[in-house]
């Protein structure tokens, strides 16, 4: 089924469409934030106390989509190549976009970008005393629980890191813009009678899902230069 | 016009080759591009330079046979239009045109800028035909196709497999070509019953004769003379799902 040229598209397309419902799911969570501590730190908690097989089952089937998309896109690029040794003197294009031709570029940012997101807000080793971050705002039980809040506001209030999650959900951006509409054409679900509408809502997708992750750094950035307060000014009196 | 040509040159399939500038002078506006290649042919004769070998056959926009990339673009810059139906009008006196064969592991250049595009009458020998017998041609309306399939497959039919699809991809993908024939029959009823099979074996054989793969850039379609659309890539897409699904079944 997934051998052949077209069984790899699929692939590329079916693991590209999980990975399309994810970044919503994640930005909608997100935005969160600015209904206040209590409400972000409750919906942390409630994820991180779902069924350990619900999540863990979560967490593999995505690392599973993202292995499989970066590896098969991989495979795609390396026989592209051999298909096509020489170059020819004038490379030009008539139709092809920026984001079509530069998918395996932002791809691999993107993905690189993915490893140290984890490691900053999940895993927590860049900055380890994130972990010791805990209130009871928020908490259902009034238990002391993990506080996310404080830990987004402190992540991004460091201007390199904010400046680099802006410019990695730019090319996120880019890459839905060409990856959306490519899902139903490699899926073979497409005619020419939507055709334009389904590049138009690929197109207003990628620009919601990189507007709702860049408003968070972006806001408290702001905050922390005086320009708007979104939050709770006591998290930026340190 | 007076012109500038940076022309492909290799003995043979083995040569590594490179290219060669030649001066043109009085190239008349209202000539083909063909017709310029000719009269620079004769200018190297004359001169005693063998003469470069490039791929014609109608010079009508038909038959498939001329090639070239011209400027980078497959068939040149304009769009809808064969390289034998590309007038010198379109280019400015002065210009530098460079000319290139159709570049791809499965078009191996044979001679300067001829290609061999055999493997595109593999993917056809794999199954762009119908193997019924259906006897000498039938009244016009004596199988009832709805206007719309018909025109479809009408569509897909006027691919003339010049390969312009496959020189203008970044990745040499043949998507475009397969699509168009396989997607021509299976548009048709005469085509259904071998429809699965057809699919399976067209993509097996491109496959295997070293074309990339599709990335949706959409370059095909903006370089095919005949405008066939993306759509039949889509079909084939679905098509090969459907068949591969079926085959888990059967």
């Amino acid at each position: 089924m997934f051998t052949s040229s077209l069984g790899k598209k699929y692939l590329m397309a079916l693991t590209g469409l999980v990975l399309i419902g994810f970044v919503f799911v994640h930005m909608a969570g997100n935005l969160q934030v600015f209904a206040g501590q209590a409400q972000i730190n409750s919906y942390a908690h409630s994820l991180q106390s779902l069924p350990w097989f619900v999540l863990w089952g979560s967490r593999l089937f995505l690392l599973a989509s993202i292995m499989i998309h970066a590896w098969t896109a991989y495979s795609l690029i390396v026989e592209n190549r051999k298909a096509r040794p020489n170059k020819n003197d004038v490379e030009v294009t008539k139709r092809a976009g920026w984001s079509s031709l530069r998918m395996g570029l932002t791809g691999t940012i993107i993905l690189a970008f993915v490893v140290f997101h984890l490691l900053h807000f999940t895993i927590r080793s860049i900055y380890p005393e994130y972990a010791e971050m805990t209130t009871t705002v928020g908490s259902p039980a009034g238990e002391e629980i993990h506080d996310a809040f404080s830990m987004i506001i402190a992540g991004f209030k460091h201007e390199f890191i904010s400046v680099f999650y802006v410019v990695a959900m730019f090319l996120l951006c880019r890459h839905l813009a060409h990856g959306f509409s490519s899902v139903f054409q490699s899926l073979g679900l497409r005619s020419e009678a939507w055709e334009k509408k389904l590049n138009l809502v690929s197109f207003a997708y990628a620009w919601l899902i990189f507007a709702g992750f860049s408003v968070v750094p972006l806001s408290v950035l702001i905050q922390k230069h005086g320009i708007f307060q979104f939050y709770d000014p006591s998290f930026f009196s340190s | 016009m007076n012109l500038t040509l940076k022309v492909w040159r290799q003995s043979g399939p083995k040569d590594s080759g490179q290219f060669e500038t030649h001066l043109i002078e009085e190239v008349s506006e209202d000539s083909s591009f063909l017709e310029m290649m000719d009269q620079l042919n004769e200018q190297l004769l004359e001169n005693g330079i063998e003469p470069i070998a490039f791929d014609h056959d109608c010079r009508e926009g038909i038959c498939g046979m001329c090639s070239l990339t011209i400027n980078g673009f497959a068939h040149g810059p304009e769009d809808s239009t064969t390289t034998c139906q590309l007038h010198m009008r379109k280019f400015n006196d002065g210009d530098i045109i460079t000319i290139e064969p159709f570049r791809a592991r499965a078009f191996p250049v044979v001679r300067d800028l001829v290609v061999d595009r055999s493997s595109f009458d593999k993917i056809i020998q794999a199954g762009g035909f119908i193997s019924a017998r259906t006897g000498s041609a039938p009244d016009g309306n004596a199988i009832p196709i709805p206007k719309e399939d018909a025109d479809k497959a009408m569509d897909a039919a006027a691919c003339i497999g010049c390969g312009a699809c496959v020189a203008s991809c970044k990745n040499a993908s043949a998507m475009l070509f397969t699509s168009a024939k396989a997607g021509h029959l299976n548009l048709l009823p005469q085509g259904q019953a071998e429809k699965d099979a057809r699919v399976l074996n067209m993509v097996k054989t491109m496959d295997e004769s070293g074309f990339g793969n599709c990335r949706n850039y959409g370059e095909c379609s903006a370089a095919c003379p005949k405008d066939i659309s993306l759509d039949y890539i889509a079909k084939l897409n679905r098509d090969h799902a459907k068949a591969k699904i079926k085959n888990l079944f059967s």
